[in-house]
């Protein structure tokens, strides 16, 4: 349905949805899981608070306010809302469009719009940027200097808060992961499924590992894998963050890249990856070339628990006697709704000691770069992840994407815990011993 | 508009952080759960005592603006909704449970305790606050006082009003008084803490709140009964209360209701059966027992289809949180759900339900209902656009037609979510304008200068 707009703030291309904003009820449903709301218990920084800010704008009554920006990205896009919501609004799309209407008018911050604008735009979304950023980074992560900004007292203070973002991003891997694959790995036996795999812009350079782990799961699934070499990010980070016209360039790309392989599914290792490609259909629906393509495309879509639930999880005799917990990542439980096939394939392990974690399913905090852009409020969400943790003391943490990952570990290493946390792919292959 | 040289002195009264005025604040602090209707505050104010409360009171006295308490801001007919000339007074962050004594089973709370935080504080040392209205996991207990709030344990255990042994109120002059205690039996003087319950915030503004708690019952055994008409289900009801059986739980879903329920929730709910009653008898294993076979019985007797025992608590408590998302599950449908809250006895509730689906169509209005079946409290819920005036229109006559009709069978026009703003035109349907003119009279004897909560029940 669309009605007249009289007065509204925002530009005309990607506006929040009306529809979405009227089928918001503001009963109230969504205060008690989000993440920012929690921290202040102030209504703005609420689900149906923001829904509310977004209508005035796009009714005129509020100007794109520094306060309405702040409001913006002070939410961590996790969904958590969109899972409690029983009228289904879907709130993620509104902030992310949000977002993008505040790029569009030029609103944001210097650091938001530089630092954005500088990771998003150029380093993560272009493959060859990428790789050389991460080894300058490498260079800086194996040098001395690394060591003694972070022994040295007098200079830890002053660049304290450059040390903790540093400590935040991920180790640069000695070898990028799609440096060392051919495109097609077959496996031992009959290969029963055509699995297309995404490396991934971050994956790929900070987590060889995982990928690494994934491949070996998946061939032991008797699947061949095929990880196409023109492949690009999947703009997912740009999307959350509102920055639609290079998700839309990464994403066709994409459903062209692999639209040539007759593949069975695309399986994911990274939770917010696999969220967004699942929406490719959606982020493409007024582009009449690609939307009937890029839907196909997404459909195939599978995380790596989806899909090896879906199939069959083959057996093993190991042992895993450990107490393993598992967290929820937010783009996995709350965008792609995918709660019960983690947890029955960890506690079919033999030996496991299953705890379940209490609130496992509250943001650690991460929320893609929001760790960097916002570190205190980071700081704060992720103190009360670490209260459960240690609650539920566990010997691994698992879960299924890098930035939750590279978030409690910090969390962990901070606090001197000696808990492992791991991605469910480096668990399945400890325990296939593959 | 409150002046500025007053707002720079209500800013005085708290911290700088505990006072807002910019527009984001003031938009959001602008409506509560109910539809269709907001208003901005000139301010809202956070106070962290009652001194500073009392201080805000006498200050509104002398400068004549109005304040409206809020909790969690989930009401469902306008009670905390701004008005002309008003701060709100957010008291949601009064969120500890300062004493459980387990000797006389009561409990102090401050009125922002979240209702389900202390059901869980409560049953971890096997104790047991009834009252759990559907928006109990943000609710507040302040709000549930305010608006004497219900909820799905209703028929067997009561209402928020049976709960509530004492209050520490701030009047509308801003003095503080203590009404009610610990004592089972006391008679002394006007009961006047009954003033306060369900006085949607008009009369006073609770700092602190007593509670009685119970044990917690032994056991439950929760169930679901599927119907192919709305009548077996009404008459099943009727069935079970002959039978001298006060389960704990009895609701209500009709087909809209469920589809929507099931929409969300995924709990594998038949979508073609015209209704259902979620069912739940609880307390001793062996008086459990026999209940749940007597009510299946019945359930039986009057067409049941099918009749589900949940397995496991988790279960039953996935039918019971899917049952209270019932309202907002309704917007899948269209986008603005007005709900209602009539009651009737309960031995007219099929009867009712019949009235409602006959209304639904002479207005072309879709109507889903759901409720509380056992204590003669349905919600029928009005499905429409508030985008679309025409729809808007034919809706609200319907209800008046609702509350006509309710009210004819000897019912009411709410029986758990207030007055306010929402049904204050209809209340002399039920109390008759003598009755109004009394509860003005109390209004004006504690408020004279009417600046607690005005314009909410009725207009002075």
């Amino acid at each position: 349905m669309t009605t007249v707009r009289p007065n509204n703030f925002f530009l005309e291309t990607d506006i929040p949805s009306n529809d979405v904003i009227t089928n918001c009820m503001h009963c109230g449903l969504c205060l008690p899981v989000c993440p920012t709301y929690a921290i202040t218990g102030r209504e703005k920084s609420s689900p149906r608070g923001r829904i509310r800010l977004i209508k005035a704008v796009a009714e005129g009554t509020l100007d794109v306010t520094d306060g309405f920006i702040e409001e913006m990205n002070f939410c961590l896009d996790c969904q958590a809302c969109e899972t409690s919501c029983p009228a289904g609004v879907k709130y993620g799309s509104l902030v992310e469009s949000a977002r993008n209407q505040i790029r569009l008018l030029n609103k944001q911050s210097f650091l938001e719009k530089y630092l954005k604008k500088i990771f998003l735009t150029t380093v993560i979304s272009n493959t060859r940027w990428l790789k050389i950023t991460a080894k300058i980074l490498r260079l800086y992560q194996n040098s001395i200097v690394e060591k003694i900004i972070q022994k040295n007292k007098i200079i830890y203070f002053f660049v304290s808060k450059l040390v903790q973002l540093q400590k935040l991003s991920p180790r640069v891997d000695k070898l990028f992961f799609d440096e060392q694959h051919p495109e097609i790995l077959k496996p031992n036996g009959v290969s029963k499924y055509r699995i297309g795999f995404l490396s991934g812009c971050l994956m790929n350079v900070a987590f060889a590992k995982i990928n690494e782990d994934t491949i070996k799961v998946l061939l032991h699934h008797d699947c061949e894998v095929i990880i196409p070499k023109e492949q690009v990010c999947c703009g997912s980070l740009q999307a959350h963050n509102g920055d639609f016209e290079i998700a839309r360039e990464l994403a066709k790309k994409n459903v062209d890249v692999f639209s040539g392989y007759d593949l069975d599914a695309i399986v994911m290792n990274s939770a917010g990856c696999g969220a967004l490609m699942k929406e490719y259909g959606e982020y493409l629906k007024d582009d009449p070339k690609y939307f009937q393509k890029a839907q196909k495309l997404s459909n195939k879509v599978k995380d790596l628990s989806e899909f090896l639930i879906g199939i069959g999880l083959k057996k093993t005799e190991r042992k895993f006697t450990k107490r393993v917990t598992y967290h929820d990542a937010c783009h996995l439980i709350h965008a792609q709704k995918i709660y019960k096939e983690p947890r029955e394939i960890i506690q079919s392990i033999p030996g496991i000691q299953y705890i379940e974690l209490n609130e496992a399913s509250w943001c650690c905090g991460s929320a893609g770069i929001y760790n960097v852009v916002n570190y205190s409020d980071s700081m704060k969400i992720l103190d009360r992840k670490m209260e459960n943790i240690l609650s539920a003391n566990p010997e691994y943490i698992v879960t299924t994407n890098p930035g939750c990952i590279t978030q409690i570990a910090y969390g962990c290493k901070t606090r001197n815990l000696g808990t492992q946390v791991i991605h469910l792919a480096t668990l399945l292959r400890e325990i296939y011993g593959i | 508009m409150i002046k500025s040289s007053v707002l720079k002195q209500l800013s005085s009264i708290v911290e700088n952080k505990n006072f807002y005025t910019s527009q984001e604040d003031k938009i959001t602090y602008s409506y509560d759960g109910t539809p269709l209707l907001e208003h901005l505050p000139d301010a809202i104010i956070r106070p962290t005592n009652k001194e500073q409360i009392s201080h805000i009171v006498k200050l509104a006295n002398k400068e004549h603006f109005s304040i409206v308490p809020r909790g969690a801001g989930t009401g469902l007919s306008g009670g905390s909704i701004p008005v002309e000339n008003c701060i709100v007074l957010d008291m949601s962050q009064w969120n500890k449970i300062l004493e459980i004594d387990t000797e006389n089973l009561t409990a102090w709370v401050e009125p922002g305790v979240i209702t389900s935080q202390l059901h869980q504080e409560v049953e971890k040392i096997g104790l047991f606050y009834p009252p759990d209205p559907g928006s109990m996991n943000i609710c507040t207990i302040g709000g549930n006082v305010a608006e004497n709030s219900g909820g799905l344990r209703g028929l067997k255990y009561g209402v928020t009003k049976n709960y509530v042994m004492g209050l520490e109120v701030v009047l509308p002059n801003g003095e503080i008084i203590i009404c009610g205690g610990k004592n089972v039996k006391d008679v002394a003087g006007y009961n006047l803490k009954d003033f306060f319950i369900g006085s949607e915030g008009t009369l006073g503004i609770f700092t602190r709140i007593l509670l009685k708690l119970i044990p917690k019952p032994q056991t439950s055994k929760t169930m679901l009964a599927y119907f192919n008409t709305q009548s077996d289900a009404g008459k099943t009801v009727s069935a079970i209360i002959a039978q001298k059986i006060i389960p704990a739980t009895v609701e209500f879903l009709d087909k809209t209701t469920i589809r929507c329920v099931e929409d969300f929730a995924k709990l594998g709910l038949p979508t073609d059966i015209e209704s259902l009653l979620l069912l739940e008898v609880d307390g001793h294993p062996v008086v459990v027992e026999e209940e749940a076979a007597k009510v299946v019985e019945c359930c039986k007797r009057n067409n049941a289809i099918e009749i589900k025992i949940a397995g496991t608590e988790e279960e039953a408590m996935r039918l019971k949180t899917a049952r209270r998302s019932a309202f907002s599950a309704l917007a899948r449908t269209k986008p603005t759900t007005i709900l209602e809250d009539i009651t009737v006895p309960r031995s007219s509730v099929a009867v009712m339900l019949e009235k409602i689906q006959v209304i639904s169509k002479k207005y072309d209005i879709q109507i889903g209902t759901f409720g509380h079946a056992g204590d003669g409290n349905l919600h029928p819920t009005c499905l429409t656009d508030e985008r679309n005036y025409e729809e808007i229109g034919r809706a609200e006559k319907a209800y008046e037609e609702i509350f006509v009709e309710a009210i004819k069978l000897g019912g009411t026009i709410t029986g758990e979510h207030g007055t306010g703003l929402a049904k204050k035109k209809f209340l002399h349907l039920v109390s008759g304008y003598t009755a109004i003119e009394t509860m003005r009279t109390i209004k004006r004897a504690l408020d004279p200068n009417n600046i607690l909560n005005p314009g909410k029940v009725f207009d002075l």
